[in-house]
């Protein structure tokens, strides 16, 4: 069973978190999913969406967490209305804003595990600054980002993350703007645990995550997904299930993409999935002004 | 306790603190970066934090995160900065999270003359952000009320779950007066009580007086808030019979406290046909302008509005049947004065406006007086 899971998520063993096959009954966190009040979930049948929050559940169950001691942050999108289906303390917020509110929280209650979703818009158009800004404090706080390459809510635009040529419904011709590495800017802005993986690989988003809301410090997992409805349709890249496997074959695990000589990782155009960057020497932002500022100053 | 000669700006940080907010956000603009600068040396020493946030839409989105996490919260800023966190504003207005939002008035436009005084935001503390909402703004009119309406503003926030303004102005941020403060033990803050249990709670629920107790996250009360129209739980709804009693409470719900609400001084004299209506810096202007017309043996009423939002409608009606006229002076190009005409009449209002960085003057006023 398990080889079989591997095989078909085309991972190697050591990478994933092999959930037991009666986790959805052992697990608390799924038990109290919201399922009476807000299921269905207001995404596209097939949408990638659905994976990630799998996988979200699977790696704060994974961690013993008690759903209390969690909070889910979101700004707006497809992407953004996933904390409403969990019972945690669910902050559904304003357009790119998720890391700013979720800022405010993390110095009120440092001991919370706080976990920023967003999509690629949400995240690096509108909240771009943000998204810089809480890397560079290294605050606690894990960004899920789910990366679509457009504005999946809005109908289709296109976003940072969209490839040039592509096609949007504001790009009709094809976009001209080229894209951001959502992985390498986070580690250029200084997040502690950076690494990135797609919806086709669902055991490693598992392990990502649970590695990342571990981190003390700013973590960031990218979730490539899809928009099947929107810029599939727009690009002719057929069905989610289409999709979804040519994320499969257009991937590579960082691990294989390490043993390519400099010429063939100069050459690759596919998403390269694994731990990018892990940084476990600078202190948390908020252990940092506790230790630095709090307990230095006489208090009154 | 000591006499101090203090700003403005830093009795409203002061203020702040003694009302028991333990978490500024903010970004530095003049006139009000000094509330920023008491803040980040103070607070710690009472345990609280501060941070300073890439921009004033990060500000006032942490300081509701913030709420959310159990502290309370303030920012400041000054126009530009109040323009940029007009929709966090409304986030906090239909989400009813308590913060404070200082706007230091300076002179706009844009970047206008930034250390110039103005009034020129008192429509934008009432209707910056998009949609119809409740809202408060005080406005104080010397450095000590600025330590009191600080406090007044963080009580109100918390027991009517509301952002609350507090409009000052370059002149009463920057203007130093001695001041005694009293001692902050003596402070008290309204403190929300939750009765039901965690399972039963409705974060949003309709009550009496129209303000449902707060839980922070955290606290083993897990529920949602969204700025999307929302049910009584939180969750997002589009049904007309859960939308409906809500709008109704949140948009009604300062409405049932407006005498508790509405702070105004009135200094009325017998048999008076003219009145002088101010407010801030302005009221300034206006008390002088008062007292120099008394000694010349005039009758004239003095009504000082330290709440501006709500507008005391009830309070400026009177006024208007006690008197023929009513002079609004103030550093704008009349914007408290349309609401003044809306409640008396437009042919009872003589506006006396200024927008250029200069005070009204009492000469001003005085003149009005006398056509
Ligand atoms: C201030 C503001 N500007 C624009 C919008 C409209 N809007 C809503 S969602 C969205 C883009 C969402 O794209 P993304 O963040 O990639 O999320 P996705 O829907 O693709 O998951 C936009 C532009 C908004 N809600 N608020
Ligand atoms: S529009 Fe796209 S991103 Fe949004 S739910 Fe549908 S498929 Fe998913
Ligand atoms: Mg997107």
């Amino acid at each position: 069973m398990t080889d079989h899971i591997l095989e078909a998520h085309d991972l190697e063993n050591h990478e994933a978190l092999i959930p037991p096959s009666n986790w959805f009954e052992r697990s608390e966190t799924l038990q109290k999913l919201r399922k009476n009040k807000k299921f269905p979930t207001i995404w596209c049948a097939g949408c990638g969406l659905g994976v990630v929050m799998g996988a979200l559940i699977r790696a704060i169950d994974h961690l013993g967490l008690k759903n209390d001691d969690v909070a889910l942050v979101a700004g707006i999108g497809c992407t953004a209305r996933m904390p409403v289906y969990m019972d945690f303390n669910t902050l559904h917020t304003t357009h790119g804003r998720a890391l700013a509110f979720a800022t405010g929280l993390k110095i009120a209650r440092p001991g919370m595990k706080v976990i920023a979703i967003m999509g690629d818009g949400d995240a690096l158009a509108i909240g771009g600054n943000h998204f810089i800004h809480a890397a560079r404090r290294n605050i606690g706080i894990t960004a899920l980002v789910v990366n679509n390459s457009i504005y999946g809510m809005t109908g289709g635009q296109y976003s940072p993350t969209t490839p040039l040529g592509k096609v949007a419904t504001t790009a009709p011709y094809g976009n001209v703007e080229p894209p951001f590495p959502i992985c390498e800017l986070a580690m250029a802005a200084g997040a502690t645990y950076v690494a990135r993986s797609t919806v086709y690989h669902a055991l490693e988003l598992d392990k990502f995550l649970t590695e990342a809301i571990a981190q003390d410090g700013f973590s960031v997992v990218e979730a490539v997904s899809y928009c099947h409805t929107t810029y599939g349709r727009l690009n002719r890249l057929g069905t989610a299930a289409d999709m979804m496997r040519a994320l499969k074959d257009n991937s590579i695990a960082k691990s294989a993409y390490d043993k390519l000589s400099p010429d063939e990782q100069h050459a690759n155009t596919k998403i390269v999935r694994g731990v990018l960057h892990q940084n476990n020497t600078r202190m948390e932002y908020t252990r940092m002004y506790e230790q630095q500022i709090l307990t230095r100053v006489q208090s009154v | 306790m000591t006499i101090r000669l203090m700003q403005g700006n830093e009795a409203i940080a002061l203020g702040a603190i003694a009302a028991g907010c333990r978490f500024y956000a903010g970004y530095p603009i003049t006139p009000s970066t000094e509330v920023a600068e008491v803040m980040a040396r103070e607070l710690p020493k009472y345990g609280g934090k501060f941070i300073q946030m890439e921009d004033e839409i990060a500000s006032m989105a942490a300081i509701i995160g913030g709420r959310v996490g159990g502290l309370k919260s303030m920012t400041a800023t000054s126009g530009p900065g109040f323009s940029l966190m007009q929709e966090n504003i409304g986030y906090a207005a239909i989400t009813e999270i308590p913060c404070v939002v200082v706007d230091v008035q300076r002179l706009g436009p844009s970047t206008g003359q930034p250390t110039a005084a103005s009034q020129g935001d008192v429509m934008q503390a009432r209707w910056g952000t998009h949609g119809d909402h409740p809202i408060i703004a005080l406005a104080p009119i010397s450095v000590r009320q600025a330590f009191d309406l600080t406090v007044k503003a963080f009580d109100f926030s918390e027991r009517y779950r509301t952002p609350v303004i507090l409009l000052t102005d370059e002149i009463i941020g920057h203007m130093r007066e001695p001041v005694e403060l009293p001692d902050f033990s003596t402070i008290k803050i309204y403190e929300h009580k939750v009765e039901e249990k965690p399972e039963e709670y409705k974060a949003f629920r309709n009550t009496e007086d129209g303000v449902p107790p707060l839980v922070p996250f955290g606290e083993g009360y897990r529920y949602h808030i969204t700025g999307l129209l929302h049910d009584e739980v939180g969750f997002p709804t589009q049904r007309l019979d859960e939308i409906d009693p809500w709008l109704e409470r949140v948009n009604g719900k300062l409405e049932k406290h407006i005498d508790e609400i509405t702070l105004v001084e009135e200094d009325y004299q017998d048999g008076a046909r003219v009145a002088v209506l101010s407010y801030g810096c302005s009221a300034r202007t206006a008390r002088h302008a008062v007292k120099v017309a008394r000694a010349q043996g005039k009758k004239v009423n003095l009504l000082t509005l330290l709440t501006i939002w709500p507008f005391p409608e009830k309070q400026v009606e009177a006024l208007g049947e006690k008197v023929d006229k009513i002079i609004v002076p103030e550093m704008n190009l009349g914007q408290l004065a349309y609401e003044v005409e809306r409640v008396v009449g437009r042919k009872k209002v003589v506006r006396v406006t200024r927008a250029n960085g200069e005070m009204v003057t009492p000469q001003m006023v005085l003149e009005k007086m006398e056509d």
